[in-house]
Formats: structure tokens, C-alpha cells, sequence
């Protein structure tokens, strides 16, 4: 235990100061979920209501949206699949890198550095010629396969770091035991890289799930998109139906807080060392 | 949950993709790329053979037609005149740089790039200034009290893009907007039917706000975490000599951090200069396209005015600047390395 220092006035201004700050960065999103549960007159009011009797119409209105579980279902593909593939892919890549010698080597950890500086936002209008030429605009499986190459380097990055962290001698152990090189993988390393592919996936997870630029340009069919484009019309749609619009946000946001405030440390603590061991 | 006051939490120097400012990757570490020059324990067994290359090839295949490929054709595309005309019957006139010698030649390019310029300047200074003088501030507190600020920035770090454009939008709003409500309550007048999105100026301030918002948790917690990398003899010291907490800052912790100030700052910069979803889903671009920033305004040409060349020469353009960026941080990673 620490001896309680005197309360001074530096003290007290420092803290005052933290709290006054943790109330801004959390106002925007205590002020979402808190005006997704106001009933409609509420909502309509100059002054802002600070207690209320909390109810969910405002939910049902936004789940009653036309289409809304096929907005979930394909938020769902696209995003898991680009994160499985991502890490099917990476896994072999990072295991190379981390663990092989070979010629190019150096060039493929430099094309993987740049890769994740990719300007996707900027490539839009190629993209949506390219896929207009070959006839993929409205493509679930199109988007899937961009989102997996957005998410793509930093998961061959953050594995390869934390490959690289597992003792070699634990690998060449099992090998002397008499595993084969794929097997020693899988019994020895892939266990260990359990918080890595966590970690890993969940980045991937925010990205995929957070897209907006390329599915507004690819997927102008209203069965093929994701949330990220539900929400943005949904408000349109809606006008000044405040109440559903933030029960919407809270809806689309709700998985990524939750799970990245549950992963935050263990995944970025992991992801450091990963990243501090490469 | 989030920070156990040790400073091991957010002590990534990877982000969260997506969030410091409406990017959807990720960063390479700040720390990373050391590996060239760690004779690493890791990576010594194992001669290669065609093994390493089969298990590298899914990745190099799958980036060069989905990244390289729309990058070429992005470059080509940006020598073509392609316009709702063309598109339809799929011809490809080569018109050689007139794309280019055009917008160069235009004022209102000009004034698009330095609006881009100004919001990214604007924008990145005032996420380092507020992102560090958090970070300090968290170095200071008490175990609880920095839990609540590390709780608090974890929020706003998670919040999805969109959602939090959303909320903005709300709390801004012309009606019932909080904004407005709060404004009244501190006695400004005026602030009766404010339209914050009423001129482009106004719509970038909210769209600053929104950006700043959600990246300087980013600079904030990862600042601390390097702060407590430094160890505190050295403030210690600097304090016993009599420095002022100025001094203290400029001759001991900036120094100290300088690799981690740089690497950070480009990285903003190169995030918000490219950030797209923040202010086209905020406004669309306007009102009267005042808040185009490049990306927004490639979009907008290329989309609604189909002029799909031009706004191929458009994001050639961007990109340049963001490579002459990226050069920069590049180099300063490879620095970093040797002096390792």
C-alpha cells in the first residue's frame, strides 16, 4: 500500500482535470446508448432530458427496418470471412517470415510494411471500374476478399511477431521427440499463439466490420450491403427519428465495444510483446 | 477490464486499424522492423528450400491482384478519358497527361489541396498537443483516477466510425442537438436553430472534433505507456534540479520520446490526410462541396459527376502526397533500426 500523499492543490487541479477529460471522451457514446433508450417525447425536446423512464420502441423501430437481418448477415460474412482467410493466410506467411531463412526474405517484410500504408480510400474509383468490368459490382464475395487484403498485412506483422516470440527450442524439442515440422507447428506454436490470433482478429474484426468507403461504391444494391452503409442511410431515412438512428448506432457499435474493452489489455499486451520481441 | 495502471495496457504500438482517423489499417509497429538486426533466438533453424516460398505465395498473390492490381489500373485509368459516355460503351481513349495538366491548371484543385493540407495540419496538431498533454497527465494520476481517463479513452478509441459520426451528427443536431442546448446554457446567444453544418468552416470544426475525438486516445495511452518506459529517475532528477515542469518536458521527456513523437505524427498525418468516411458520412462533402478534402472530393468527381478518369488522376495525385509522407516515415523506421 501506498502512504496517501497530502491533498495539495496541484492535486486537486490534476485530477479534476482527468475527470472533466474522461467525461468528454466518453460523453458521445454515453449520450448514443442513453438517447437510444428515451422514449420519442424526450427525444423531442429542446432541453436535453437527463432522467427518463428507459424503453426499447426505439429499438424495435430499427430492427423493423426492411432488411435489416440481411444487413446483419452480410456485415457477418464479409467480416468473418475476411478475418478467417486473413488468418489462414497470414499464419503461413508469418511463419515463414519469422522462422525461415530465405532469399527475399527482407523484400517480403518491406512489401508487408508498405501494404498496410495501402490508400484503399483513395482507390475507390478503380476499384468499382474493375469490378464494373468484370461484372462484380453487388459482390458479397468480392467485398470479402478486398476487406481480407485490407486486413491482411498487419495480420502477417502482429503473427509474425509473436511467432517469432515462441522459443525456437520448444519447436526443435518436439521435432526431436519425433514431430514432423507440421506437426511440431501445430502442437507446439499454435497453441501458444492463441492471444496472437485473439488479438489479431479482433483488429481485423474492427476493420472489416467498420468499413465504409468500398461498400458504398461496390454495392449499390441494397441486399448486398453491409451495416456500415445501413446505418448511414438509416438516418437519412429516418430524418429526425433521433431515437432510432441512435438506437442503430448503438446496435452496430455495441459489438466492437464490448469485445475491445473485454480483449483491450490482454490483446494489446500481447500484441506488444509480439511486436517488441520480433 | 482495460488499464491496470502499470502501464502494460495500452502499451501497443500497434492501433486498433481504423481508429486514430477513419483509416482502415493498421500501422506498422512504431517499434517494429527491428528484426533485420536482432540476431534473434527465433529465427536461426531451419533452412529454407521451396517451403518458405509456397508458404509466402497465398499472401504476395492475393495483394497483388487485389492491391497492386486496382493500383496499376488506377494509374492507367488516370491517363483515359473515361466519362459516363465512355463507360457505358467501354472505351478507353487515351488522352496521355491531360488529366493531370487539367486539375493542375484548376483553382478549385488548388484550393481543394491546400483545404486538405489546412484540415490535416489543423487536425494532426491538435491531436499531438491534446494526445500528449493526456499522455502526461495519466503519468501523473493516482492508480484510480487513471484507470477512469484510461476507461473513458478506451471508448472513444472502440467506437466504430460510422456510429460515432452518428452520434456527432446527433449531438449537433439543429433542433435537439446537446451542442446547441449547451451553448444556450452558457449564455451565448444565437444558439436557438444553430446550423453547425450551415458553412464549410463550421462542418469542419465538428468534423475536428470528431476526428481529435477519436485519435488522440491513440497518442494518449500509447504516450503513457512510452512514459513509463522512461522511468522516473529522470524526472526525479530533472525536478530535484529545480527544472519546471516545461523544462522538465522539453529537455527530458521530449528526448527522450522523440522516436516515438515522429513516428506517431507522421502516422496521423498520413491518416487524416487520406481519411475518407469521417467527412463524407458527416456531410457529404458540403455544404457546397466546402468541406471536399481530397479523397472526398476523388469520390465525388468520380461518382456523381462520372468523370472516373479524372478522379483516377485525382487519387494519383493524393497518393504522391501521401508516398512523399510515407517516405519520410519510412526512412525514419529504417533510422530508428540503425541506431538500434
Amino acid at each position: 500500500m501506498r502512504t496517501r500523499k497530502p491533498l495539495t492543490v496541484g492535486a486537486v487541479a490534476k485530477n479534476a482535470t482527468a475527470l472533466v477529460l474522461a467525461l468528454i471522451f466518453v460523453f458521445p457514446v454515453y449520450w448514443m446508448f442513453s438517447s437510444s433508450l428515451k422514449p420519442q417525447s424526450e427525444i423531442l425536446s429542446k432541453d436535453p432530458v437527463f432522467f427518463f423512464t428507459p424503453t426499447f420502441e426505439n429499438y424495435s423501430t430499427a430492427t423493423g427496418v426492411d432488411l435489416f437481418w440481411t444487413y446483419v448477415t452480410n456485415s457477418l460474412i464479409v467480416t468473418v470471412g475476411a478475418v478467417l482467410l486473413a488468418l489462414l493466410v497470414a499464419l503461413a506467411a508469418s511463419f515463414a517470415i519469422a522462422r525461415m531463412r530465405f532469399k527475399g526474405r527482407k523484400g517480403i517484410v518491406l512489401i508487408v510494411m508498405m501494404a498496410q500504408m495501402a490508400p484503399w480510400e483513395v482507390m475507390v474509383i478503380a476499384m468499382y471500374m474493375i469490378a464494373r468490368d468484370n461484372e462484380m459490382l453487388n459482390s458479397i464475395p468480392l467485398l470479402t476478399a478486398i476487406y481480407f487484403v485490407m486486413v491482411l498485412p498487419f495480420t502477417i506483422w502482429t503473427l509474425r511477431g509473436f511467432i517469432a516470440a515462441v522459443p525456437v527450442e520448444l519447436e526443435e524439442a518436439a521435432q526431436i521427440d519425433g514431430c514432423t515440422r507440421g506437426q511440431a507447428f501445430r502442437k507446439v506454436i499454435f497453441p501458444l499463439l492463441a492471444p496472437g490470433l485473439m488479438s489479431t482478429s479482433l483488429f481485423g474484426f474492427i476493420t472489416a466490420w467498420n468499413e465504409f468507403a468500398m461498400v458504398l461504391v461496390l454495392n449499390k444494391d441494397k441486399t448486398n450491403q453491409t451495416l456500415t452503409l445501413w446505418l448511414t442511410q438509416f438516418q437519412t431515412a429516418f430524418g429526425d427519428d433521433w431515437g432510432a438512428t441512435m438506437a442503430a448506432s448503438t446496435l452496430f457499435a455495441l459489438p466492437v465495444l464490448i469485445v475491445f474493452l473485454f480483449l483491450q489489455r490482454k490483446a494489446v499486451g500481447g500484441m506488444t510483446a509480439g511486436a517488441v520481441k520480433g | 477490464m482495460t488499464v491496470d495502471s502499470q502501464g502494460t495496457a495500452t502499451a501497443g504500438s500497434q492501433d486498433a486499424p481504423g481508429r486514430a482517423a477513419g483509416k482502415s489499417q493498421t500501422p506498422p509497429p512504431p517499434s517494429g522492423a527491428k528484426e533485420a538486426l536482432q540476431p534473434s533466438r527465433g529465427r536461426r533453424s531451419l533452412p529454407g528450400g521451396l517451403l518458405p516460398y509456397l508458404l509466402v505465395t497465398p499472401a504476395l498473390l492475393s495483394m497483388a491482384v487485389l492491391l497492386l492490381y486496382p493500383l496499376i489500373s488506377n494509374l492507367i485509368l488516370s491517363f483515359q478519358s473515361v466519362n459516363r459516355r465512355e463507360l457505358i460503351r467501354r472505351e478507353t481513349p487515351w488522352v496521355g497527361f491531360d488529366n493531370y495538366t487539367d486539375l493542375l491548371g484548376n483553382s478549385e484543385f488548388w484550393t481543394v489541396v491546400l483545404r486538405s493540407v489546412a484540415f490535416t495540419a489543423a487536425n494532426v496538431a491538435l491531436i499531438m498537443a491534446i494526445g500528449t498533454g493526456i499522455g502526461l497527465l495519466l503519468n501523473r494520476l493516482g492508480k484510480k483516477m487513471r484507470l477512469v481517463l484510461s476507461l473513458a479513452l478506451a471508448f472513444a478509441w472502440a467506437m466504430p466510425i460510422v456510429a460515432s459520426v452518428t452520434v456527432f451528427r446527433w449531438l449537433f443536431d439543429e433542433q435537439f442537438g446537446v451542442a446547441n442546448w449547451l451553448m444556450r446554457t452558457l449564455g451565448f446567444s444565437g444558439y436557438e436553430q444553430h446550423n453547425w453544418f450551415e458553412t464549410g468552416f463550421s462542418a469542419f470544426v465538428i468534423i475536428t472534433a470528431l476526428v481529435v475525438w477519436g485519435s488522440v486516445p491513440f497518442v494518449a495511452l500509447n504516450m503513457y505507456a512510452g512514459l513509463t518506459t522512461v522511468g522516473t529517475e529522470l524526472y526525479e532528477a530533472a525536478r530535484m534540479d529545480g527544472a519546471s515542469g516545461w523544462r522538465t518536458f522539453w529537455s527530458v521527456v521530449f528526448p527522450n520520446l522523440k522516436p516515438f513523437f515522429m513516428i506517431t505524427t507522421f502516422l496521423e498525418i498520413i491518416w487524416v490526410f487520406k481519411a475518407f468516411t469521417q467527412v463524407y458520412a458527416m456531410n457529404q462533402g458540403g455544404p457546397d462541396r466546402a468541406t471536399e478534402t481530397l479523397p472526398v472530393f476523388a469520390y465525388i468527381e468520380g461518382m456523381s459527376q462520372q468523370h472516373y478518369g479524372v478522379a483516377a488522376a485525382i487519387s494519383i495525385l493524393t497518393i504522391v502526397m501521401l508516398l512523399v509522407a510515407m517516405s519520410f516515415y519510412f526512412r525514419l523506421i529504417l533510422k530508428q533500426e540503425d541506431e538500434q
